[in-house]
């Protein structure tokens, strides 16, 4: 079969996957855990505890204020023993509930049997409701709630459901595992959403370096009607909504315009799995799947399934036994990852992994002159000239800058993975971004 | 403490550094059959050319410049190696010396060093050299193959040197045009790197395996060139025009392959580099045609050179969700 | 003889008819312009910084030549100050009032010594986009990111970093008070101030809004909303565990007293006389 891609630009990274062989291991529970109650764009939740309070796993914790916004439930079953203003991976201040962790008691509607549960009861507000309720985010990073996104708005259509198994960050490995692992329920969250959209089918796009997900994914789609797996070429930024979107359905989501302008919507894989979690077994989003790696730092990376507010900290215990050696800590993948500054930050929603980087390779390598080598150029998978940018970002020359389409720049990286003379040219996009915005002001 | 910075947090392996070890690398075929045509001769203009250009590139950035030598990038060593294949053999020290001054202090650093330069920087020396030495310039020795101690400097014509000034359209009356086989491997005429057309194929194939450059410009300059000649040949039925001798001899090879690829002074979009390979093979054929010399490549590259930045404005790729205007 | 005659000839008519094209295109697309703004512009610095709000010098003298009395006096030329307002004034035949001297000033004290790094940054010297990544150098989620975008940004030089203290500091000799250093800073630690008499300015130098034993631990030279200098001149508020000296107290009455008394440091007052250790 031939693979899927996007056409401009583009990547192959080197393989960084060492821990696409490793199974799902549950991470255990920490001591205490910081819930923030802003894991999501919009918003942030109204607390609905007090200290003192005791909670079980799946209690809410805190309410969604207005459309946009989740609501955040408990992790862990114990006492809550802070509310407050508490340091974050970045090191601004945010708004958490502390919990004291005291044995592992489930909310008793959660239905935490192991069992697959195929058939799909609810209606369609049904579903969107539950979904809700659940404080489903999108957990590829975007952290957009998802409810939104499952129900289409006046006056769009939508005709394809894309379901994203394309993890083509360097290192994460979550989404591959939890596809080999989980398949089916995934296959069944695309049905769920199916209903929620009004829609018949769904696809299912995962890039070619990951086989033993295909193969599975290709064994039980055969079940369901209008589910469907497409293979795509591995390839960075593959899994970015607009490229995936032009790979799999060859439409161009135009400047400025969201997928749904095109009839798309795309759902990452563990977005799904958390639906058909929620819509099928009432649970709650309180666990996601983190992959912590590096190949330098960790000598022991692993797959976690951890609880939603357990310490990086916590986790990196786990695969590394020599923290010395740790240079950088950085929370998502290698390309797109945020560096943080604070170890004992809590991961959230949006946590696909944590990267552990020596101090060697910590170190961001000199700037020399541009070689007008066009290497950016010719991999931005926005066809823009990053080379361009730079330049007038350093002559502030803004009507040049005006021309250059920044607003475009998906912040993928790849200009500055590219870049042999090692100019951090996505800073200067960024920079440019900035400085558009002021402009419109 | 931990180390912060921005995303990604990854690089490529290739640096600058890497890129030009990789040119030097695809030079080496041509620098080797080079040294075995012309023997002593040779080796002494490419050791002086490569030494001369480090040095100068040192002294600017040491002395002038107050700042860190960029020599570390082996650009140097490019410009020296690849103003080297451009000169004859044999040609006297003390001018491939200014010629390297002129290639490295005026076309480069001048500038604003590496990347800035507007014109390649060996064909600046190159053509510095031509119109002020014309004599040396134009003292070929003899292909003398495996006979490195020769210093007896017989010299001949070029194979285009031959053409240029051709009364006859009789092949058999010109004994001293070499076989397309000599051609093709290099046993003729001419300047040090340009005269074996097999060996710049291989390093232009290796700079493809390792992704150095495209093909775009070699292919369409030469592709052009060849279309252009062909006409021309078919037109006139005579000898001198014939294109597979414009092909294998003289430096179109080397200048489409090493030349007009170099990254500062080529576009930087797709159809730009395909525009300005298109406008060097135009130039090239005005020029050996029409023109005075028997050559043309260096020219036509220094002419497109110049019309780079106007390339550059005027094709530029179309952003993904827009239509192109 | 010949060719010297046709020559001078050739060369004659070339530039009569050239001359007679331009003459006639100039008069042509002739713009016509208000003799007032060129004389405007002729007076301001010609820097075209933007501080007046303008989009540059042209346009400002435009504006003035365009205004009447009333709109006049809302357009002020920070970059050129009271004297050339004044020379502006009288050519456009407008009063000038004066207006007071101002200076840009740094509210934060997170040196290299008073707050230590938190973390080593490599990458491109940017301000901005460190601080969308992470707070500040230091454990003080408001402080100086110490990168110096106010550095490049600032078109007369009057800021440069201190090596040693790592924060930019302010030659209030250079700056003209454009403000391009506070719309940058992402912390938004610059403020524009009155220069003061002789110079003489009193300020709070912090913006942190932590309680106060948080702040001093992240930070010596903290803001710790002690209400101190609210004993010495009610007119001072403290709000969020922060103090903030409104321009109108007078310096020269209370600045002395409000730095010796400050606990932290935190009070800045540029005339102070040396006691102990100056700040």
């Amino acid at each position: 079969m031939e693979l899927k891609t996007f056409p401009m630009g583009g990547i192959h990274l080197d393989k960084h996957k060492i821990t696409s062989d490793k199974p799902i291991k549950e991470a255990g529970l920490p001591e205490i855990v910081y819930i923030p109650i802003k894991q999501h764009i919009g918003a942030p939740s109204k607390i609905k505890v007090q200290k003192g309070d005791k909670v079980k796993v799946g209690t809410l914790l805190a309410d969604a204020d207005g459309i946009v916004s989740a609501d955040v439930h408990s992790s862990v079953s114990g006492e809550v023993i802070k509310i407050d203003d508490i340091v974050d991976a970045d090191a601004y201040l945010s708004t958490m509930v502390v919990i004291k962790v005291e044995g592992d008691e489930f909310e008793p509607t959660i239905d935490q049997s192991h069992e697959i549960k195929k058939e799909i009861t609810l209606s369609a507000e049904e579903i969107v409701k539950k979904i809700r309720e659940s404080g489903i985010v999108g957990m590829g990073g975007a952290g957009y709630p998802t409810p939104i996104k499952a129900t289409i708005p006046e006056g769009k259509r939508v005709n394809t459901l894309i379901v994203n198994g394309i993890e083509c960050e360097a290192f994460l490995t979550a989404d591959d595992r939890l596809m080999v692992e989980r398949a089916e329920e995934i296959v069944i969250g695309a049905k769920i959403l199916n209903k929620a959209l009004g829609i018949q089918n769904a696809i299912i796009a995962i890039d070619e370096n990951k086989p033993r997900a295909i193969e599975i994914m290709k064994k039980i789609t055969r079940k369901y009607v209008g589910v469907n797996v497409r293979v795509c070429e591995s390839k960075y930024p593959q899994g970015a909504e607009k490229q995936l979107i032009k790979a799999i359905t060859g439409r161009e989501v135009p400047s400025g315009k969201l997928p749904i302008d095109v009839h798309c919507i795309v759902q990452n894989v563990g977005t799904v799995h958390a639906i058909y979690e929620a819509v099928q077994k009432n649970k709650p989003l309180f666990e996601r799947i983190i992959t912590v790696t590096g190949d330098n730092a960790a000598e022991n990376p692993q797959n976690f399934r951890a609880r939603i507010g357990t310490p990086a900290s916590f986790l990196i215990k786990q695969v590394n036994t020599h923290p010395e050696n740790i240079g950088k800590v950085i929370f998502g993948g290698g390309m797109m990852g945020v560096s943080a500054v604070n170890m004992d930050a809590p991961v959230t929603k949006l946590t696909s992994g944590i990267l552990l980087l020596n101090d060697e390779d910590a170190t961001k390598p000199p700037e020399t002159a541009c070689i007008r080598c066009a290497r950016c150029a010719d991999s931005c998978p926005m066809g823009l000239r990053p080379f361009a940018i730079a330049t007038a970002i350093r002559n502030h020359d803004n009507k040049e800058l005006k021309q250059l389409h920044i607003m475009d720049c998906i912040e993928c990286g790849t200009c500055s993975f590219i870049c042999p003379a090692r100019i951090p040219l996505l800073d200067y996009c960024k920079l440019g971004k900035m400085e558009i915005r002021k402009q419109k002001k | 403490m931990l180390k912060l910075s921005t995303a990604p947090h990854l690089n490529t392996p290739t640096t600058t550094k890497g890129i030009m070890l990789d040119v030097i690398i695809a030079l080496m075929p041509a620098l080797i059959v080079g040294l075995l045509v012309f023997g002593m001769g040779a080796l002494q203009v490419v050791i002086t050319s490569v030494a001369g250009c480090v040095l100068f590139e040192y002294i600017i950035c040491r002395y002038f410049l107050k700042s860190n030598p960029t020599t570390g990038d082996l650009s140097a060593i490019v410009t020296g190696l690849l103003l080297a294949f451009n000169l004859p053999s044999g040609f006297p020290i003390s001018l491939t010396l200014i010629g390297c001054f002129v290639a490295i202090v005026i076309a480069k650093m001048a500038f604003g060093g590496i990347g800035k330069n507007i014109f390649n920087p060996a064909l600046v020396g190159r053509v510095f050299l031509f119109i002020s030495f014309p004599v040396q310039m134009t003292t070929w020795p003899k292909p003398q193959a495996f006979n490195f101690m020769n210093t007896d400097m017989e010299t001949g014509a070029t194979t285009l040197g031959i053409l240029k000034h051709l009364k006859t359209n009789d092949f058999a009356q010109i004994p001293e045009l070499p076989s397309y086989l000599n051609m093709f491997i290099g046993n003729i005429g001419g300047c040090i790197g340009e005269v074996s057309a097999l060996a710049i194929l291989l390093g232009f194939v290796y700079m493809l395996y390792r992704r150095i450059i495209s093909w775009h410009i070699p292919v369409y300059y030469v592709a052009t060139f060849m279309l252009l000649c062909s006409i021309h040949w078919l037109l006139t039925g005579e000898i001198r025009h014939e294109p597979l001798i414009h092909l294998l001899s003289g430096g179109l090879m080397l200048g489409a392959v090493f030349m007009a690829t170099d990254y500062t002074t080529s576009p930087m979009s797709k159809n730009g580099r395909i525009a300005y390979a298109i406008g060097c093979g135009i130039l090239t054929y005005v020029i050996r045609f029409y023109g005075i010399y028997p050559e043309g490549v260096s020219f036509a590259i220094l002419i497109m050179n110049a019309f780079v930045p106007l390339i550059d404005s005027t094709f530029i790729p179309r952003v993904f969700g827009t239509r192109r205007k | 003889m010949d060719i010297i005659t046709s020559s001078i000839v050739m060369l004659g008519s070339i530039a009569l008819a050239s001359g007679v094209v331009l003459y006639f295109v100039s008069k042509k697309f002739y713009v016509k312009e208000d003799a007032k703004i060129s004389e405007v512009e002729k007076l301001l610095p010609g820097v075209n910084c933007g501080a007046c709000g303008k989009a540059g010098c042209h346009d400002f003298a435009k504006a003035c030549s365009k205004t009447d009395a009333e709109g006049f006096k809302q357009l002020y030329c920070t970059v050129g100050g009271n004297k050339v307002m004044q020379k502006v004034a009288e050519a456009l035949g407008y009063r000038q009032e004066e207006k007071e001297e101002t200076v840009a000033v740094l509210r934060c004290q997170g040196t290299c010594q008073n707050a230590p790094s938190k973390f080593e940054y490599t990458g491109l010297k940017s301000c901005r986009l460190v601080a969308q990544i992470s707070t500040s150098q230091s454990e003080c989620p408001y402080g100086c990111v110490r990168l110096g975008d106010c550095v490049s940004v600032c078109k007369f030089g009057a800021l440069k970093i201190d090596k040693e203290l790592g924060i930019p500091v302010v030659d209030e000799n250079k700056c003209v008070s454009c403000g391009a250093c506070v719309e940058i800073c992402p912390k938004k630690l610059f403020e524009i101030r009155p220069k003061g008499k002789d110079g003489k300015r009193v300020y709070v130098a912090c913006r942190n809004q932590q309680k106060g034993a948080i702040a001093r631990k992240n930070c010596s030279a903290a803001c710790i909303g002690c209400m101190k200098c609210t004993k010495i001149n009610p007119e001072i508020k403290v709000e969020n565990n922060l103090s903030y000296i409104p321009t109108s107290v007078d310096a020269e009455t209370y600045g002395q007293e409000l730095a010796d008394n400050c606990p932290t440091g935190a009070i800045v007052y540029t005339g102070r006389k040396e006691k102990k250790h100056g700040a």
